[in-house]
This record gives structure tokens, sequence and C-alpha cells, in this order.
């Protein structure tokens, strides 16, 4: 297939990458969105893995995660935005236009480029993991909480995430024993407090997970619980393993070229989004780490189309 | 048209008794992955020839989905012959589904 040429290529799907697009689209720039499908975590971004979000402005009464993004989409979608639905196999980034691949094997070409990537969950990186993704081990309770209904869970995690998590599983399984390497909670005090209060709710503290227990049949049945202070080593029962233990921006692509910071993020000229490549900027959690926010990273995706817009009418007028 | 919606009843055959490989979409409402690779299934549904293409809501139909170890969605099976020969865990792009499920087709 013929390659096309795009003002304004983002990719990306979640609220940095359709806030941009919603604003390059009013922009009259008629940007492409390649919103992804599964590299980097799901299309729609970390929200589609949420469920109430209480915190984004306009909402007083909450509204989901999925219905958020779904409503960015179309907003943006309204004033001519359009969509690939693929992931994207590789970026040249040596001269405009720049070059995109994608798993369909189709070129796009982009006078513009906006990095909207976001943060995909870590794992553990332990035995079992791998094999017993998606049969006992998962990063999605909204997704996969249904599985165990009056089954024993485990999160792993101590920030907002976990306790969301842990939270929310207990609509679901009997037990829910968040396992955190410190004694301390990073997560904010509301969220904490839903989780202490939770009479289904049980902590260990200074505990890694090791090992991930169990085999294809059964999946999940245990794990091994290193303390983080004694170094002994037991096996804990449990069902099922919940990961949230952070994120690490997806800048596989584009490492190479463009500047990262010494956790891999990428460095904007602060306050505007311009990476170290004239024509290339970056928002959302793909470029921070301190705020990570769905009200963040929307602003900061319209902080990157305008930066767009007046580049192209600097460079291309 | 896309993929069919069968209920658990119809599990037998529409898939097990099934004389051509086919692909069952689990999926359920508050899955937001499983929104993704729905309509992505869909176009499988379409555009594969010699394969059948079906989906069912766990919510409503959670049996089958327990009988062969379904435990995160979305999840993409392949049944031929009666026989689950392709798991496919999680949202991917069409052509990785592609390349998983073309080995198992005539």
């Amino acid at each position: 297939m013929t390659a096309t040429t795009r003002n304004v290529v983002i990719i990306g799907s979640g609220p940095a990458g359709l806030t941009a697009a919603t604003y390059a689209a009013r922009a009259n720039l008629e940007p492409l969105v390649i919103e992804g499908v599964t590299a980097g975590g799901p299309a729609g971004g970390q929200l589609t893995l949420t469920t109430d979000v209480e915190n984004y402005p306009g909402f007083p009464e909450g509204i989901m995660g999925q219905d958020l993004i779904t409503g960015m989409r179309e907003q943006a979608e309204r004033f001519g935005t359009t969509y690939v639905t693929d992931d994207v196999t590789g970026i040249d980034l040596s001269s405009r236009p720049f070059r995109i691949t994608t798993t369909s094997g189709d070129d796009v070409h982009a006078n513009t480029l906006i990095l909207a990537t976001g943060a995909k969950p870590r794992r553990l990186d332990v035995p079992g993991e791998d094999r017993l993704w998606g049969q006992g081990v998962s990063a999605c309770a909204t997704c996969d909480g249904f599985f165990f209904r009056d089954k024993e869970v485990v999160v792993v995690g101590g920030g907002d995430s976990a306790m969301e998590e842990a939270t929310f599983l207990t609509k679901f399984a009997s037990k829910v024993t968040v396992v955190h390497r410190r004694t301390e909670l990073r997560a904010s005090a509301i969220m904490q407090e839903r989780a202490f209060k939770n009479d289904k709710v049980e902590f260990i503290w200074n505990a890694t997970v090791t090992e991930v227990l169990g085999d294809g049949a059964d999946g999940v049945t245990g794990v091994v619980l290193a303390d983080t202070v004694s170094d002994d080593t037991t096996e804990f029962d449990t069902d099922g393993v919940f990961l949230a233990i952070g994120h690490i921006p997806n800048t596989d692509l584009v490492a190479d070229v463009l500047e990262t910071d010494e956790d891999g993020y990428l460095i904007v000229e602060q306050p505007a989004t311009q990476t170290v490549v004239p024509g290339v900027f970056a928002a959302g959690d793909v470029s921070d780490h301190v705020y990570r926010q769905a009200v963040t990273a929307a602003g900061m995706g319209c902080k990157a189309a305008i930066d767009a817009e007046r580049f192209l009418a600097a460079n291309d007028a | 048209m896309g993929a069919t919606a069968i209920t658990d009843d119809q599990f037998q055959a529409e898939v097990l008794d099934a004389d051509q490989p086919v692909l069952i979409d689990f999926w359920a409402e508050w899955c937001g992955p499983c929104k993704k690779v729905g309509p992505i299934v869909d176009e499988l549904a379409e555009e594969v020839d010699g394969l059948k293409v079906v989906k069912m809501d766990i919510d409503k139909h959670p049996a089958a989905a327990r009988d062969h170890g379904v435990m995160s969605i979305p999840t993409l099976l392949v049944f031929k012959g009666g026989q689950n020969v392709a798991r496919i865990v999680g949202a991917k792009p069409k052509a990785a589904l592609l390349s998983e499920i073309s080995p198992h087709l005539d």
C-alpha cells in the first residue's frame, strides 16, 4: 500500500492522544490516531482497565474509565480524526516526514508526530508468571475479577492502583491479601482508607512475590513470598495474583533516538512538549512519571497539538 | 454480519460438533480490552474463509468459559474437531490473530 503523508500523526489513544486529536482536528489538521491494540497496554490506555474515575473534572458523580475514553474518542472523531486500530512496529525519525510502520505492514508518513504511547503495567519477572498469565495472573482486576468469585486472591503493590484493585476485587473474592514490599503505602489517603476499612482486605508487609505456583490445568495455586527484612521465604496459598506494581513507559521504538530520563521517560522541553527531534512531541504518561493523571495527560495532549500546529505553521507554511 | 453470539446451550452443537474450525471470543460488557478485540473478531468472521466465528458473553454464559479454563478476558479459543487447538489471551492486532489462527485452517 502506498504511504500517505499526514500533518499530524498521534500514536496512542489514552487521554493524551485523544485530547491531542481533538485539538489538532479542530485546527483542521486532520490527525490520524494509531490507537494500538495491545502493544504497551490496551487501546484507550490505562483508563480502560479502571472502574470509576472520580477525579476527572466535570463529572461530579464520577464516570466509568471506559466511558470517559469512549467520549474522548467520539469527540475527536466528530472534528475529523481518523483512527487506525493497529500496533506500531517501527518509527523512523531520521528525516521529515517521519515514517511509521504498523503490524498490518502499512506505512504512514507524518509531518509532525505526537507520541502519547503511555506506560504499561510492570511485571514481576519471576518464575511462573508468564506460564500462568491469563490463568490466574492478571494486571486487570476489572477484566478478570469475575473469575475469582468466592476465591482468594493476592494483590501485589502499594499505590492507588493496588488499593483500587484490592477494593474492587472484594466484590468477587472471599479474601484479598495485599502484598507490599514496604510497611507504608504510596496510595492516596482516600484509597488507603477504603482498603483498610474493608473487612475482606488483609495486608502482608515487607514481602515480595518471588514465584507464582500452579499449573495450566488448575491455574494459580499459590505464591512464594520473601520477607524483605529477614529474606525468609514462605508459600502462601492463593487462587489468583493481580499485579499493581507500577508502570514502564512505552518508548521501545524511539528510545535510541529520543532523550529519556533515568527511568526511561521521554524528556520534553518543559513547559512545551517538544522532544529533541524537531516536529516530534510527547504527551502523557510516556513523558510524565510525576503526576500520571488522566487530566494531566489530557492537558499535555492539548499542549502537544498546539505545539504541532505552531511547528507546522512555522516550517511548512 | 460479524461473529455470531451463542449461548452455553449451543456450545456443543455450534463449536464442539462443528465440521469446520471455530474461533470463539469470550467477552463481557464490562471488559475494556474486549471492546477493542470484538470488532477485529467481526472482521475475521467476514474475511477468513473456512473459519466459523462465534462469541460468548461470559456474564450470561459462564459454563463453557469455565470448562475450558478461561480465567482472563478477552480470551480467544480455536476448536477443531471438538478439540481446543489454540488459545489467545488478551487483545492482539489483527495480523497477530491471523498468524495464530491460520495454522489451524485447512
